[in-house]
């Protein structure tokens, strides 16, 4: 468990408003100069039903949760069960539960000593608008010794919309609680690092920070149908796209809006439709339309747990394989993956740029644990990369759209171009784009649009390498955060290890994993997928030292950092 | 306009690309074609300034044979190819063709869905009530008792689809029926559509005559409609309650107006938004 940091878990039932409250504790944390993390589960009914707010606080930047929560508050403890596996505690976890909501679940008979009960009900219930939730909003912050006037401030911010009369009842809430949060033992939390000046740092989702990415990459298409956790990107991006002179289509289902977003490219727009994975399932066949015509697109996958509806608003790694191989056809295309909240903004942008330089098809692979969740992050430098869409500029003797260059990349015409006229074509076919079935041209095809990917300087960006060591960790995406916490943890009792996170999967890249593992002698990868689809991955594509051990967990419980950490030791 | 054609007058071969079409000998959409031509010569369109997109089957074709911009797209998704482009690019002439296997069938949703959007884009649908380019099996349109398909020996069994009826039910903004026996009336009718706003549907009467000889009869069956067009969609419908399937002529011409969101912009950098997640 980590000592820079405080993790507490937030519960109840039925509106109890642990959501809200949790946001508010996580801004009022940022704006006190903390480094915070907050995600939520939810059950699976669209209003009320149980959910818990998992919130982390910290001196350092956090990316994920800690091993195990400090502090459980539970407003009531319906359905508490449900979760309990998802909230380890520990031996000195402090339990707080409401006097009115009966016993302490049977789940959490182990924690007995360490429980107290508050009058939360009751003192809301005596005062004018008095709501339990900011009771115990109160109660968290004096707990963890959040100070007061940050709570007012933020809780005011939350409730702008609400009116003044809602901003002082809440306000009265938090001082209450934290008042009789008066006799419970604190949990320190170590103090917040100097603060910065406003603007410095980004309170964001991992959702919102890829539509961010989107925009900044030059998105200005946008088709959209809904899908938990997903959603989220949609319905930021469909007034920020417009207030860049785009548009955001919802389209009738994600046959559609895939091929919007082709068509809309194939008009020179750069386009984004984002998804999850029984989206990305339908859209296959035109993505793979999209290889074939050489139309940039860009699709992210907000990943959740499946196969089929499965755990819709909970996260899993496993729609990797379906990303990597599920096109028909030999149809090379780029497949990416955030490895941080912080990351979806600049892997987006990254992938935009990257389709529509290479006029290919870019799948993103978030997924719910960085799409939902809430962090402190430091405000991305405004990056522009260089290269945009190589569009036609002189149409020469006679125009061929998919002329075989030595870069593969071939000149699109935009229509509306004078004499660059030509049909974008999912047929196989010669370099003018008229349909050919012959052998030479298929070959000839197929090489470009492999070679145009594969001879690309993507330079530093498709892995976070970090440490210097003979022993190495291998992961991907949302799993980063907790390798990368184990192996800081790790080297401050003395133990280098070498991480390499993913961030580019396909095209693969065996020539800089080469590089990276030099001196590796044995590898550990780290996946949430049960089936180890990205272990096999990484088998089919690259060398690996004799050595490998793998962590692959299936979601929707998270990887800890301790697991990680358990498994590189048990080597010793 | 510099697009390689000397004069300024742009006649209906200019329209035409050297790309020979693979169709049967007498198939109705060679009438199609060159209906489509003469169109674009009537309007005087910019070659550069159109895009023809289609999804897959005989009739989806059609881009390649074309001088203009074109995509051939998959199987029965050209609606939304054409829709995502014409709101991205309102500037262009959009121009959505294909067969009725891929526009009712697979494609059928889409059909729904871009009536009631009504995107100003053209929808032409060459219907041989037959899937053509897989040889012969049963189309939505095809009679529930043709038994010419091995899929279907006994004949399809159930209800033909009724475009013009579902396109009308659908809100679309301008609805016709086209024989592809008469280029010239096909090519005015398609001229009415382009210039309509909002999206227009036009089915044609295209023979399949590999796999539906009989249809090479449309010609001598097919009569104008009895009525002018109409803008008032209850009598649009009552007309069709009384519909031979052979009657050709403008339907309906309504006046709903069209899906165009506004793409201006009134900030400069996406950085910009930022600010609203600033601490
Ligand atoms: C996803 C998918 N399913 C099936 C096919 C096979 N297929 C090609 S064309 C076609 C039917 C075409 O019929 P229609 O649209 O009526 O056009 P026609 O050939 O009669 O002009 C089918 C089923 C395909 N190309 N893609
Ligand atoms: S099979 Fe039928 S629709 Fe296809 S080209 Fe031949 S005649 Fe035309």
């Amino acid at each position: 468990m980590s000592t820079d940091s405080v993790s507490i878990a937030f519960a109840g039932s039925g509106g109890a408003g642990v959501l809200t409250a949790g946001n508010v504790l996580l801004e009022a944390a940022a704006s006190a100069g903390w480094y915070a993390y907050l995600s939520r589960s939810a059950g699976p009914q669209i209003r009320g039903g149980e959910s818990v707010t998992l919130l982390r606080v910290s001196r350092n930047r956090v990316e994920s949760h800690d091993d195990d929560f400090r502090l459980l508050l539970a407003i009531d403890w319906r359905n508490f069960e449900r979760f309990v596996a998802e909230l380890p505690l520990s031996g000195d976890s402090l339990l707080i539960g409401d006097a009115e909501a009966g016993p302490l679940p049977e789940c959490l008979a182990a924690y007995a000593a360490r429980y107290c009960e508050l009058p939360l009900k009751r003192i809301a219930k005596g005062m004018s608008q008095g709501r339990p939730n900011m009771v115990a909003l109160g109660v968290l912050a004096a707990a963890i010794g959040i100070p007061c006037d940050k709570v007012t401030e933020a809780l005011a911010h939350t409730l702008r919309d609400k009116g003044q009369a809602a901003m002082d009842a809440g306000a009265a809430c938090v001082t209450a609680g934290m008042e009789c949060a008066r006799e419970l033992p604190l949990i320190k939390l170590p103090a917040a690092p100097a603060p910065r000046a406003h603007g410095e740092r980004l309170l964001i989702t991992g959702n919102e920070a890829t539509g961010l990415g989107a925009v900044r990459g030059g998105v200005r298409f946008v088709s959209a149908y809904p899908i938990t956790p997903a959603t989220e990107i949609l319905e930021w991006l469909a007034p920020s796209v417009d207030r860049l002179g785009g548009t955001l289509v919802q389209a009738e289902d994600e046959l559609a809006s895939v091929n919007q977003a082709i068509g809309a490219s194939f008009g020179g727009t750069p386009s984004l439709t984002a998804t999850s994975g029984p989206g990305l399932a339908l859209m296959l066949e035109s993505i793979g339309l999209a290889v074939a015509a050489e139309v940039p697109i860009v699709v992210v996958d907000v990943m959740r747990g499946g196969p089929s509806t499965g755990i819709p608003t909970k996260s899993e790694q496993a729609d990797l394989g379906m990303a990597l191989y599920g096109l028909h056809g030999d149809a090379p295309h780029l497949v990416l993956a955030p490895l941080s909240v912080a990351d979806c903004l600049f892997t987006t942008q990254w992938a935009v740029h990257l389709a529509e330089a290479l006029q290919t098809p870019a799948i993103v692979l978030s997924d719910q644990s960085l799409g939902q969740s809430r962090a402190v992050i430091e405000r991305p430098a405004d990056l522009a990369f260089i290269g945009r869409r190589q569009t036609l500029e002189d149409i020469g003797e006679r125009y061929a759209r998919y002329a075989v260059t030595t870069s593969g990349v071939s000149p699109m015409a935009i229509p509306g171009m004078p004499g660059g006229q030509y049909t974008a074509e999912g047929l196989e076919h010669s370099e003018a784009g008229t349909p050919s079935g012959s052998a030479a041209d298929h070959a000839a095809q197929l090489q470009k649009r492999r070679r145009k990917l594969t001879d690309f300087d993507y330079g530093t960006h498709w892995a976070e390498i970090e440490g210097e060591a003979t022993t190495a960790v291998i992961t991907w995406g949302s799993t980063t955060g907790p390798v990368r916490e184990a192996l800081n943890r790790r080297a401050v009792a003395g133990w280098a290890t070498r991480m390499v996170a993913m961030r580019l999967l396909a095209p693969a890249r065996p020539d800089a994993m080469r590089q990276a593992l030099d001196g590796v002698e044995r590898v550990l990868i780290v996946e949430q997928c049960e089936g180890g689809q990205f272990h096999h991955y990484l088998r089919a594509h690259y060398d690996l030292p004799a050595e490998v051990r793998t962590l692959c967990k299936p979601g929707p419980l998270p990887i800890r950092p301790q697991e990680v950490y358990t498994r590189i030791e048990d080597w010793h | 306009m510099d697009n390689g054609i000397a004069n300024p007058a742009l006649s209906a071969r200019d329209y035409k690309s050297s790309v020979k079409p693979v169709w049967c000998p007498g198939c109705g959409d060679f009438s199609v074609l060159s209906a489509i031509t003469k169109t674009f010569a009537e309007l005087q369109l910019d070659p550069a300034q159109v895009a023809v997109i289609s999804g897959i089957g005989c009739s989806s074709r059609i881009p390649a044979y074309l001088n203009t911009y074109g995509f051939h797209g998959v199987h029965g998704r050209a609606l939304p190819l054409g829709v995502g482009l014409k709101v991205a690019r309102p500037d262009l002439t959009v121009l959505v063709t294909g067969g009725d296997g891929d526009g009712f069938s697979i494609g059928g949703n889409h059909f729904l869905h871009a009536c009631r959007r009504n995107v100003d884009i053209t929808y032409l649908v060459m219907d041989n009530q037959v899937y053509g380019m897989t040889k012969g099996q049963a189309s939505p349109t095809t009679a529930p008792d043709w038994a010419l398909s091995k899929l279907t020996p006994e004949g399809p069994g159930i209800n033909p689809f009724y475009p013009l009826v579902i396109a009308l039910a659908s809100g679309a903004n301008f609805i016709a029926r086209a024989s592809s026996s008469d280029p010239n009336g096909t090519a005015r009718m398609l001229v009415d559509a382009i210039r309509h706003p909002g999206f227009s549907f036009i089915q044609v009467l295209s023979p399949c005559v590999t796999f539906q000889p009989e249809q090479r009869e449309w010609k001598k069956l097919v009569h104008p409609a009895p009525v002018e067009a109409t803008s008032d969609p209850a009598k649009a419908a009552r007309r069709l309650m009384t519909d031979d399937n052979l009657f050709v002529g403008v339907l309906y011409q309504g006046t709903r107006k069209p899906f165009q969101p506004c793409l201006e912009a009134d900030l400069e950098h996406a950085a910009e938004l930022d600010e609203a997640f600033a601490i």
